[in-house]
């Protein structure tokens, strides 16, 4: 099967090297600069390593262990609102025909193609006026605006591929509506409500510009700090912060890749929502 | 129950979130847009924000920008990730997948981040460079941050896009039939026609419905703009975002309406990639 058109070349091999490297490119300088403690021009390599970066992160009365816990808090709260609100929604999509199917999907869809800062700039002063500006609960509101379409169109999929004879043949057997959800469906829709609430954790997490319209400064998150970091002029605390938003994002990952089968729907994901 | 009631039931929550919150949330927008902010004492209604957006040479400007970075982002990941996808299709999707996942898990702060260390004068590129003796100074080197020509921005976007429409591909090119390239073939025809008259009209729904993703996103971007760009002209997100900043309140409807006019062209976008995602659909069965 492989020779139809390929020349059995080694190309492919090569190509992948290339993409793996320029993918890998940007970590380079990022991991060199958190240990660096001296890295001069023109050095290749710093000519003096430090853990200066390291100590920074984990410092107890610093910033960030604080806003790395509010960004898990958010990201946590965001994951599972979102999956509680998408879930159903999947299951009136992927699970049944109805009409106006259509104008539903697109207006679900919206937020992840029409750009949230609009929107947020838009009911700013209404959170002003209910006191949910500046605060952590009106932060975790508004990150749901770019999470719950994701979450919505995966589970959409993912009870677009049950057949619903398993549910039938428990109904059969005398389970109720209810026990045959929670008993048969539930079950088998968790991979799928896990990959969900990965995305929703994800896309909370690199969250910048809703955060910071919403939360005002006062709500201080990893992105808040790493911005202030990057237009400052310190490469090493800002390589040490970049690394330390990062890797909670590469785990997730890998954690997703566990769950989803190969060859999962890629195009949901989205051009870097995160 | 019902079955009308209970789909309704099942997307009350979902509707209601993105109904109040962003559906809501634009209709506020436009409606401070309009001048009307009773909270503020402004209670007139008119058209003057966009009358003087539209006529601001600042505004044209941004304007220009932001095509012009959506537009050469959006043509190179697509370029790119069509040539990747067709040079990969035949090598181990498990691994190619991976790579191609990992950019697009990445926040863009952090591909911004690494970019610039990578292309500043005093980066990655420059060391190698000097390395070379192509340059003595990091003055030598392109200033490829904060520049006219907004290279910094684009290279991120290049980076965290070209993952994500390869990716695409790569499942379209699924589609296509490997014995229609070898019947082709055997009558003579060349890579390029092969590519051309068997692979590309297969791929190309796919590709174009990624690309107006793409567009649409780098369009409405704030993050790596706000990091990477030069202070004029800004890209139009970050300007409505200045405009929302300023502390004379009078600005807000120009603000507001700078967001509608963003919302309004990534909406027309969005509207054409649902058009063709649906014929994709239908034409999958």
């Amino acid at each position: 099967m492989d020779g139809a058109v390929g020349k059995g070349s080694r190309l492919p091999d090569a190509v992948l090297v290339v993409v793996a490297a320029l993918v890998a490119l940007p970590f380079v300088p990022l991991v060199l600069w958190a240990f660096a403690g001296e890295w001069r021009f023109p050095d290749l390599l710093p000519t003096a390593w430090s853990l200066r970066g390291m100590g920074y992160l984990f410092e107890p009365g610093g910033g960030v262990p604080g806003a790395a816990f509010n960004s898990l808090i958010i990201g946590v709260a965001t994951a599972a609102a979102s999956v509680a609100v998408g879930l159903p929604a999947g299951m009136a999509i992927g699970g049944y025909e109805w009409r106006f199917k259509g104008v539903v999907i697109f207006f679900i869809l919206l937020p992840i193609l029409v750009p949230p800062l609009a929107s947020t700039m838009g009911v700013h002063v209404t959170f002003i006026r209910l006191g949910l500006a500046d605060t952590l609960p009106g932060v975790f509101l508004v990150h749901l605006v770019p999470t719950v379409p994701y979450t919505a169109l995966i589970l959409a999929g993912v009870f677009a591929e049950r057949t619903g004879e398993l549910e039938e043949a428990a109904r059969t057997l005398g389970a109720s509506a209810w026990q045959a959800f929670l008993r048969v469906t539930l079950p088998g829709v968790l991979p799928g409500v896990a990959v969900a609430g990965l995305f929703a954790f994800l896309i909370s997490w690199g969250q910048y510009v809703l955060t910071l319209l919403i939360g005002g400064g006062n709500v201080v998150t990893l992105p808040m700090l790493l911005f202030s970091a990057a237009s400052g002029n310190d490469p090493v605390i800002t390589s040490a912060l970049a690394l330390a938003f990062a890797v909670p994002a590469v785990l997730a990952l890998v954690l997703a890749l566990r769950v989803l089968k190969p060859g999962g729907r890629a195009d949901l994901i989205g051009p870097g929502k995160v | 129950m019902g079955g009308r009631v209970k789909i309704a039931l099942l997307l009350a929550p979902a509707v209601g979130v993105i109904g109040v919150l962003f559906a809501g949330g634009l209709g506020a927008a436009f409606v401070q847009s309009l001048g009307y902010m009773p909270a503020i004492g402004m209670n007139e209604w008119s058209l003057d924000a966009y009358r003087q957006v539209l006529s601001d040479g600042d505004f044209l400007d941004s304007l220009a920008l932001t095509l012009y970075v959506s537009g050469v982002s959006t043509g190179l990941s697509t370029v790119l990730a069509v040539l990747a996808a067709l040079a990969l299709r035949r090598s181990g999707g498990r691994v190619s997948a991976v790579v191609f996942q990992l950019p697009i898990t990445i926040p863009h702060l952090v591909a911004a981040v690494g970019i610039a260390l990578v292309v500043a004068q005093t980066g990655l590129g420059a060391r190698l460079a000097a390395a070379l003796g192509l340059i003595g100074e990091p003055g030598d080197f392109p200033a490829l941050l904060y520049d006219r020509y907004s290279v910094g921005i684009i290279l991120t976007y290049v980076w965290k896009e070209v993952p994500f429409i390869a990716l695409v591909v790569l499942a379209s090119l699924r589609g296509v039939a490997s014995e229609l390239e070898e019947v082709a073939r055997t009558l003579g025809a060349g890579a390029w026609q092969r590519f051309w008259y068997v692979v590309f009209p297969v791929i190309s729904p796919s590709v174009v419905a990624a690309s107006l993703l793409v567009f649409a996103f780098t369009f409405g971007a704030f993050e790596v703009p706000y990091l990477l760009g030069k202070s004029y002209p800004t890209m139009l997100p970050v300007m409505a975002y200045d405009e929302y900043r300023e502390i004379d309140l009078a600005a807000r409807p120009g603000a507001m309406a700078i967001n509608v006019l963003i919302a309004l062209i990534t909406g027309a976008v969005a509207a054409l990639y649902l058009r063709l995602a649906g014929d994709l659909g239908r034409r999958r069965g």
